[in-house]
Parts: structure tokens; C-alpha cells; sequence
């Protein structure tokens, strides 16, 4: 090149510019001290108190779950024919709600999403969480829980092997997969984290933990290289995954000939659901947590006002395939089929399904307004609704269908004993528990992604360090 | 895994150098220095940032990463793990008749197969990275370094070691001062 010319990269103008990720130009070293000071300042005042009553909740499902054991299966309401009741219901309730974790950090990581920087790790950690709920329901209503591993591979006295033609026996290796792999994923995003946790340790021991689970991690740009690909990869993996074990919690259903259940319908319908529920469960979490540890700069109004829009959008599948089912339920024919779609909004269980359709179809759309979308209270406030609304799709499904058999002598009505309800109680315990552990010892938000996503960390930003000639 | 602050000397005595790092405040001026010293025709050296910084590996030099095929394989190796277990288990080892359909089928193995494969192919890819990347491992002479452990706060580092053949105590300096690196140090063995 013979002439010399100076191009000053400048900032784009003010209207190509998107709304920042994190607000108020905070810069790079800001973010780490933000985030990891949540985890390593004095412990606030309100985790104690809130962690006792988790805590204690939690031990309430512990002993629940020893009397189940010590005495049977007789110790909940459900009976012939209502075979399924709130165990399963609470299964699908807290598996779907993990799916809203894989969602923003494997589908939207692929989509190019960048907001899903600053929600990721905490979603994540939630999906961990609501499957260790989810596991302990199917593994108790077994009954004789002494042999649940009869589920698994492993040859027994009789030499007998599972029978993979059983979608109970795809289940347990879908969500065991599950948990597995988004454990996984969960600890590849962290380790750069941790290693920013041991490099600003100043006791001992955090440096010792920390330090043990970074792994040895630098930093190195060698790294880098290979990390991201992993992580794409893993997203890539995870995203077929997350579809997968939805699709095949509904063939537990879909897969049987009881009619409400025996319908195609159900792996998007219930996929499609799993992400609606699970959005709702993130935003219950986040909404107070941004204002408890000052993160308005990180989880923006603009990542409310997008999950909100998820859950419209989410929230209208569901609302389609509730319409939908009961088009088919009429149109093919069945009387059968017929008798148990009017029975789930007419029948014994009005209640339930008219529960369900407000709090997830009819509530979500307010969210077509900005003004709603951009209120937290309003939107943590449609969360809880969106939450409860998807437990009892889940009852309406399971139980609706059961409850009127094939010979009306055998008809019945489910309630619940006071064991069912301190289970189901008792696994928010668990849950909560598990969280606030999460927030006190690990960076609830991905601290080397959102600073990726900042313009400081763009090398053709001004803000960058881009000055002239700007090439490559 | 960085242990007692070392002191900071600029002489090493006795201990052997481990190599030469040089401190950039944004990731364009790294990009800049890892470019000049891609072009001088170093081997061992590095870029570490807080985060990975789109556009380095082409300043660095580097290619594609190969954990994609860790994963392939590990995925094919799922696939086949789980329609050899199920043909094994349903179909050869203790055969029970279904309602007549045959005892072994890869449309009915293959929800299983599939879980098997995403779960192959994920721990596949994740030791892989690690693998490639030689990790773990518990000690490394730059988390010793007080200065270094910006790196996972908001700096940004081009290392050479001295173990390059091309590395010069003083040609080496020039060029990463010459890159407008503001701190340049020497980090012991």
C-alpha cells in the first residue's frame, strides 16, 4: 500500500446502535467484581431465613417420602383407576420446567441470541435443580422402590433384561441423559467462572475449591479455540436433546390406548409446554433476584420484556393444541375419545381445566401489550400463573383421563391425602434449597460471556481498542 | 493453581524463566500484538483474555479445533452401543414375543439409541476439549504470577515462552513493547 490513510473507526450512529446488553457502559473488570462479589461478600440477611425454610420444607419431603417407603403406596390418594395421579403430575410439572434451562442455553446459543448471556448460567442451574425434583417421582411411585433398578441394564437374579419396547423404559434413559448431559454443559460454561473465582480468592480454602475446579484454566486464547467449539457442539447436542425428552415424557402418555392420552399431538404440544413453564419458572426466579442482588444492569427490562415474549408465544402453542385436541377429539370420530375431552371441560374436574386454560392461555396474552411486558411485578405476578396453570394441565391430563374407566362401575374420584400434598410441597424445598446453595457459592451469571458480549470486548468497537486502519 | 504471591523480580536468579508477558488494556491492542508476532514466526506462545475474542484465532494463526470429530465418534459409538445392547438384551439374550412383532427391531430401539447417542457424544466432546487443551492440570508457572491473574478479570496477555526457538531476551521485549504493551514482566518456571 503506497498511500498511508488513516480511517478512524468511529461508533456507529446512534439509531443502528441495538440497546446494550449490560446497561450504563459498564466495563469488563465491573462485570467479574459485580458477579462474583454476589457469591463471595458476606452472606446477605435475607439467605438464612430463606434458606431454613427450604431447608425445613425440604426435610418435610424427606420424611414424606420414609413414611411412602416404611408403609406403601396406600399412603397417597391415588387408587384403580386412577393409577397416576399427582406423582406423575409433579414428574412431567418439574421436567418441564428444566426445559426452559437447555432452551436459552442451547437453542438460543444457536440462534445467536446474545441476551441469553446474562440468564444462561442461572436457567441452567434451574434445569439441574427441577431434574433432581423431577427424578424423585418417578423412582417413588414405583412402590417397591428397593427395586428400581430393575429399570436399568443391569442383569438380575432372574437374568431377565428391561423391555426397551416399554416409552417407561425410554424415559429413564431420556431424562437420566438429560440431567447428565446438562450437567455437563452447565459445568463447561462454568469453568472459566471458576477460574475467575480463584484468581480473586483470598482464603485459602476458596482458593484451594476453586482453583480444583477450574481445572488449570488460563484463559488461553489456544483454549478458547477448543472450548467454544465444544460449547457449540454441546449446544448442538443438547438442542436435539431437549426436544427428545419431552417428546418422549408424551409417549408415556401418547404411546398407550387410553383415550385423552392416545393422541399424536402430544410431543410438540408437550415440548412446546415444557419451554412455557419453564420461561415462567425463570422469571419467578429472576425478577426478585436482579432486584435482591442489584443486577438491573445485567438482567436488563429489555430480558424481561424478551422471556415475556417467549411466554406469549410459548403460551398460544399451548393454547392452539388445547383447541386442537378437542377439534380431533370431535372430528375423528371416537366416541371414546369424544366422551373424554367433554368430560375434562364439563365433567366431575371442571374446575382443574378451567384453571388451566385461564392460566395458560388466556392470562400470557396480556403480554401482547409493552406496557405489561415491561412491568416486573405484572410479569413475576403472570409467571406464578403461568406456573400453576402448567401443574394442572399436567393433573387435567393424568387424571381427567384415568378417573372415568371403560366400565363406569369402576369410576372414581381422585383427592389427595395430605402425603401427596407435603411431597409435592416438600420438592420446592428441595428446589429452593438447591438454588440459594447455587447463588451463595457460584457466579449465578455467566461472568465470560457477558463480558463477550459487552462492546469493550469488541476488537472492532471503538470502545474495543479499535483506533485506525480498521482491517482483518 | 496460584499459591503464595511470588516476589517480583525482574532478574531471574537461579529459577528458570518460564517466558516473557506482555499487558494490553483492550482486546484490539492484543489482536494488533498477536498479529505481529504471528508474522514474526513464533511457535510457543499464547493469547489469554477474560473471555474468547472473536477474530484471535485468525490473528494467532490457528485453524479449526478438532473436537468435532471426538464427538462424531463418540455420537457413532452411542448409536452403536445402544442397537447392540437392546438386539442383545430383547433379541439374543432372553427373547420374549411382543404381541408377534419380531424380536428385535431398530425402529423400537431407537428412543434409547438416540438418548445413548446425544449422552456418548456430549461426554465425548467434553473430554475432547479437555484433551486437546491438555486439561486438567493443577499447576502452571503463569497462575504462580500475581500480575497474570488479571487474566480472568479484564486484561489481556501475548506470552512467549522461552522455549521458542525464535525468543531472544531483548528482540523479544523490543517487539512486544513495540506493540504498545505498557507492562511487560518475565514469569518463572
Amino acid at each position: 500500500m503506497a498511500e498511508v490513510t488513516t480511517v478512524k473507526v468511529q461508533a456507529p450512529p446512534r439509531e443502528l446502535e441495538r440497546e446494550p446488553l449490560v446497561l450504563n457502559n459498564r466495563g469488563l473488570g465491573w462485570i467479574s467484581d459485580k458477579i462474583a462479589g454476589i457469591a463471595e461478600g458476606k452472606t446477605p440477611r435475607w439467605w438464612w431465613p430463606a434458606f431454613i425454610i427450604s431447608a425445613t420444607v425440604m426435610t418435610g419431603m424427606f420424611c414424606c417420602i420414609a413414611y411412602l417407603f416404611s408403609t406403601g403406596i396406600g399412603v397417597w390418594g391415588l387408587n384403580q383407576p386412577v393409577g397416576w395421579a399427582w406423582d406423575i403430575t409433579n414428574f412431567v410439572f418439574w421436567i418441564g420446567i428444566g426445559h426452559a434451562g437447555t432452551l436459552i442455553s442451547a437453542v438460543l446459543f444457536l440462534l445467536r441470541q446474545r441476551w441469553r448471556t446474562s440468564i444462561n448460567r442461572a436457567a441452567e442451574a434451574m434445569t439441574l435443580f427441577a431434574v433432581a425434583c423431577a427424578g424423585i417421582f418417578p423412582l417413588i411411585h414405583v412402590g417397591r422402590v428397593w427395586l428400581a433398578w430393575w429399570l436399568f441394564p443391569i442383569p438380575n437374579a432372574n437374568s431377565i433384561w428391561p423391555q426397551f419396547r416399554s416409552p417407561l423404559l425410554w424415559d429413564v434413559f431420556a431424562v437420566s441423559t438429560y440431567g447428565t448431559v446438562s450437567l455437563l454443559f452447565w459445568y463447561v460454561g462454568l469453568v472459566p467462572d471458576l477460574a475467575t473465582m480463584r484468581d480473586r480468592a483470598v482464603t485459602k480454602v476458596r482458593k484451594f475449591a476453586y482453583g480444583l475446579f477450574a481445572l488449570g484454566w488460563t484463559g488461553s486464547n489456544r483454549h478458547w479455540r477448543n472450548y467454544e467449539k465444544a460449547y457449540l457442539l454441546l449446544a448442538g447436542i443438547s438442542t436435539p436433546l431437549v426436544l427428545s425428552v419431552h417428546s418422549i415424557v408424551s409417549f408415556d402418555f401418547a404411546v398407550s390406548q387410553v383415550p385423552g392420552w392416545h393422541t399424536t399431538i402430544f410431543p410438540p404440544y408437550f415440548v412446546a409446554g415444557a419451554i412455557f413453564s419453564g420461561f415462567g419458572m425463570v422469571l419467578t426466579l429472576l425478577i426478585p433476584l436482579r432486584s435482591i442482588c442489584g443486577l438491573q444492569d445485567v438482567i436488563t427490562i429489555r430480558h424481561v420484556e424478551l422471556m415475556g415474549k417467549v411466554v406469549l408465544a410459548t403460551g398460544s402453542i399451548v393454547g392452539y393444541a388445547y383447541g386442537m385436541e378437542f377439534f380431533i377429539a370431535w372430528y375423528g370420530g371416537n366416541p371414546y375419545e369424544k366422551y373424554a375431552f367433554m368430560n375434562r371441560a364439563f365433567g366431575p374436574y371442571w374446575w382443574a381445566y378451567w384453571t388451566m386454560v385461564s392460566c395458560n392461555v388466556i392470562c400470557p396474552q396480556l403480554f401482547w401489550f409493552k406496557k405489561v411486558r415491561t412491568n416486573v411485578v405484572i410479569v413475576f405476578i403472570i409467571s406464578i400463573f403461568v406456573n400453576i396453570g402448567m401443574w394442572f394441565e399436567r393433573f387435567v391430563i393424568i387424571v381427567t383421563s384415568l378417573h372415568r374407566d371403560y366400565l363406569p362401575s369402576s369410576w372414581s374420584y381422585f383427592k389427595p391425602t395430605w402425603v401427596d400434598i407435603c411431597t409435592f410441597i416438600g420438592s420446592f424445598g428441595l428446589f429452593f434449597t438447591l438454588f440459594l446453595l447455587f447463588m451463595r457459592f457460584l457466579p449465578m451469571i455467566a461472568i465470560a460471556e457477558v463480558k463477550g458480549v459487552t462492546t469493550q470486548a469488541d476488537p472492532h468497537h471503538p470502545a474495543g481498542g479499535a483506533k485506525g486502519g480498521g482491517h482483518h | 493453581m496460584a499459591t503464595a504471591p511470588q516476589t517480583q523480580t525482574s532478574t531471574p536468579v537461579l529459577t528458570r524463566t518460564y517466558g516473557i508477558i506482555a499487558e494490553f488494556d483492550t482486546p484490539a491492542d492484543a489482536m494488533h500484538a498477536a498479529e505481529k508476532v504471528r508474522d514474526a514466526g513464533f511457535r510457543k506462545w499464547d493469547v489469554h483474555s477474560p473471555f474468547p475474542v472473536h477474530g484471535m484465532d485468525a490473528a494467532m494463526g490457528l485453524g479449526n479445533s478438532k473436537v468435532g470429530w471426538f464427538s462424531f465418534f463418540g455420537g457413532m459409538a452411542g448409536l452403536t452401543t445402544g442397537m447392540l445392547m437392546i438386539w442383545f438384551m430383547n433379541g439374543f439374550d432372553y427373547k420374549i414375543i411382543v404381541g408377534g412383532k419380531p424380536l428385535f427391531s431398530p425402529l423400537y430401539a431407537f428412543p434409547v439409541s438416540y438418548e445413548l447417542t446425544i449422552l456418548f457424544a456430549s461426554f465425548a466432546t467434553l473430554f475432547g476439549m479437555f484433551g486437546l487443551n491438555r486439561l486438567p492440570r493443577l499447576h502452571h508457572p503463569l497462575l504462580r504470577n500475581k500480575t497474570f491473574r488479571q487474566a480472568t478479570h479484564d486484561k489481556f496477555y501475548v506470552v512467549i515462552e522461552t522455549a521458542d526457538p525464535k525468543y531472544s531476551a531483548t528482540e523479544t521485549r523490543k517487539l512486544l513493547e513495540s506493540s504498545g504493551s505498557k507492562h511487560i514482566e518475565m514469569v518463572e518456571e
